[in-house]
């Protein structure tokens, strides 16, 4: 088994009144530079897969390697800087900080590792609100942007540091279906233009169709695993 | 940088929320200044107008003869210390003036002008006329001139017990604020003094007083101690005033406690704005953490948020608190009259406040800060 992220024997359970057991023996691998859905119903166990997978959730058995390193072992800080530098986040509630303007909400995961932005990333930025269509909101703070324009604001917020992997949990939840397209068509053209792996849990099959790669969860389990291009 | 940043923002963001809390930390630390300030001014008025112009600390003789000898030796060591700010050597005695068949007892203390001036201020008290400037003049208290009527230039029998009678002339009129001593002093030189009662050299007194009036005590220790002569006696304004020192130690432990119980409410004030700030701000602080910022640089936020509160808060306090102090003195005097408070303005008891507040407030922010620890970013996101 080989991959940029690789899964070994993941089990989850949650600890209260009464035990809940959410993921079952996942052993998953995926390549570098793949477009990946993961799908299935709510409580299917699809999102926590997602959260162990970012390692802002950890599993209660099983390993999870990022880039050939077992995240298990690592301090709460090593998590935070391999999560900023290799991982980028796209959420259903875009949870953009409202404080900030869409430039500066996008620049963020880079002014957590550099104190002052570089030229580059600015003109990173720059490209990126070009390609996401969104130049005109780059000074509006986050509550005066439309539910698409904030949605777009946190992919290109995801991709600011060029991670090796977008995470993306339910992207295009709160989207219209014009929009959830064109959001779906800026997923290809990343992952094509960049080489970005992405892995992308969604109960909506029109956004896994547009991937290479659909794994479906049933109670935990992994009940498919279909690889459209490689048949 | 990133914190102190997002701090900042936080902040800004949310305007009302931040105003109304500059607006409490500002209150509290006004009057934590105006009761520190005030009290101070209080103590301060009390202590000076109290003991006047009159010496802290006073030498004299320890025995049945009323003399000093060698007392050069004491103004010496006196001379040399550093904490002294102005001595005169006295030679003092009783006299009578006598009016009509009354005889009127008076006190002739005999100075060296410019020394004298240094501990009594008495150029600024003469009223009319001039200080004595040659041997056998005299200056009178106001109380006495009007009992007396006289005018400068005039004559003034003394009869002095066992030394007969001795004549003076009067060079001017003082008023000291101090009847008593209005009506009883007279101001001379010493020789005059040593001549009328028969003191040869010797004074009655050496008197003095110190650059920190509340240090009288220990000068005076240092002093007898460095003399270790038995045959005289140092007194200290302190050890004769113990009432009085209890007064304002009273004063001194309510103006303290008062700041402490302001001190706590804006340490309480910050860490509960900053408390529900945490759970107002938690979606960012985990979406910042599920980015990568690290624990403690997500803590350090609402560090700098109390430091800012408390930098802002504390310096618009002490505008308003020296605002407050000196709106105070001008609504309780009258155009023209002595202010019923003199104002000494501490400038180490402002910087100490304002530090305390500041390193409060930051302090404060810790509460919030070791909450936002526990944040766990799943939680925000699942929560959405």
């Amino acid at each position: 088994m080989s991959g940029i992220i690789q899964l070994k024997q993941v089990n989850k359970t949650y600890h209260g009144a009464v035990d809940l057991q959410v993921l079952f023996d996942i052993n998953l691998s995926f390549e570098a530079g793949t477009c990946n859905a993961i799908t299935g119903v709510s409580g299917s166990g699809k999102t926590t897969l997602l959260n162990i997978i970012s390692t802002l959730d950890c599993p209660s058995h099983g390993d999870v390697l990022i880039n050939g390193k077992l995240v298990n072992e690592m301090t709460k800080n090593q998590l935070a800087r391999l999560r900023n530098e290799t991982i980028g986040f796209v959420f259903q509630f875009h949870h953009l900080l409202p404080e900030f303007t869409a430039l500066e909400n996008v620049l963020m995961p880079y002014l957590i590792k550099r104190w002052r932005p570089s030229l580059d990333v600015v003109r990173r930025a720059d490209e990126l609100f070009e390609m996401l269509e969104i130049t005109g909101i780059k000074h509006s703070l986050s509550t005066r942007m439309s539910g698409g324009q904030q949605q777009r604001t946190a992919i290109a917020r995801a991709l600011i540091n060029t991670p090796k992997i977008i995470l993306a949990d339910e992207p295009t939840g709160n989207l219209d279906s014009e929009t959830t397209a064109k959001i779906c068509q800026v997923f290809r053209a990343i992952n094509q233009r960049y080489g970005t792996t992405f892995i992308i849990v969604t109960h909506n099959y029109l956004v896994a169709e547009h991937t290479d790669r659909i794994i479906d969860i049933k109670d935990g389990r992994i009940i498919s695993d279909k690889k459209k291009n490689y048949g | 940088m990133l914190a102190l940043k997002i701090a900042i923002r936080f902040l800004t963001h949310g305007r009302m929320q931040t105003i109304l809390i500059l607006f409490g930390i500002a209150i509290a630390i006004s009057i934590q200044i105006f009761v520190g300030l005030l009290i101070g001014s209080l103590q301060r008025t009390i202590v000076d107008r109290t003991l006047g112009s009159s010496p802290h600390i006073t030498i004299s003789s320890a025995n049945d003869v009323p003399t000093i000898r060698r007392w050069q030796q004491i103004v010496y060591e006196v001379e040399h210390n550093n904490q002294v700010r102005a001595f005169s050597p006295s030679a003092t005695g009783n006299a009578f003036i006598e009016k009509g068949n009354k005889n009127l007892p008076v006190l002739v203390r005999g100075f060296p002008f410019s020394n004298a001036d240094q501990i009594y201020n008495i150029s600024d008290a003469i009223y009319d006329g001039k200080e004595y400037r040659t041997c056998r003049e005299v200056l009178i208290g106001r109380e006495l001139r009007d009992e007396l009527e006289l005018d400068v230039g005039d004559k003034l029998v003394l009869s002095v017990p066992r030394s007969g009678t001795t004549t003076l002339t009067v060079s001017g009129f003082y008023d000291l604020g101090v009847a008593s001593i209005n009506k009883n002093w007279l101001f001379t030189c010493l020789d005059t003094g040593q001549e009328i009662f028969d003191y040869g050299n010797r004074v009655t007194s050496i008197e003095l007083t110190v650059k920190d009036l509340f240090q009288a005590d220990t000068v005076s220790r240092q002093l007898g101690k460095k003399l270790n002569n038995d045959n005289i006696m140092i007194e200290n304004w302190k050890d004769q005033n113990e009432e009085l020192l209890s007064g304002l130690e009273g004063q001194r432990i309510s103006s303290a406690i008062i700041q402490i119980v302001i001190i706590a409410s804006v340490v309480i004030a910050i860490a509960s704005v900053l408390a529900i700030s945490v759970l107002q701000k938690s979606p960012e602080i985990g979406i910042l953490k599920a980015m990568g910022i690290n624990d403690f640089n997500a803590s350090l936020i609402f560090i700098y948020e109390g430091f800012l509160l408390g930098l802002v808060g504390s310096i618009a306090g002490l505008v308003l608190g020296i605002g407050l102090l000196y709106a105070f003195i001008a609504f309780t005097t009258s155009p023209g009259e002595i202010p019923i408070i003199d104002i000494y303005f501490d400038y180490g008891f402002v910087v100490r406040s304002w530090l305390v507040a500041l390193i409060v407030a930051t302090l404060a922010g810790v509460i919030p800060a070791r909450k936002s620890l526990k944040l766990n970013p799943i939680d925000v996101i699942r929560e959405g």
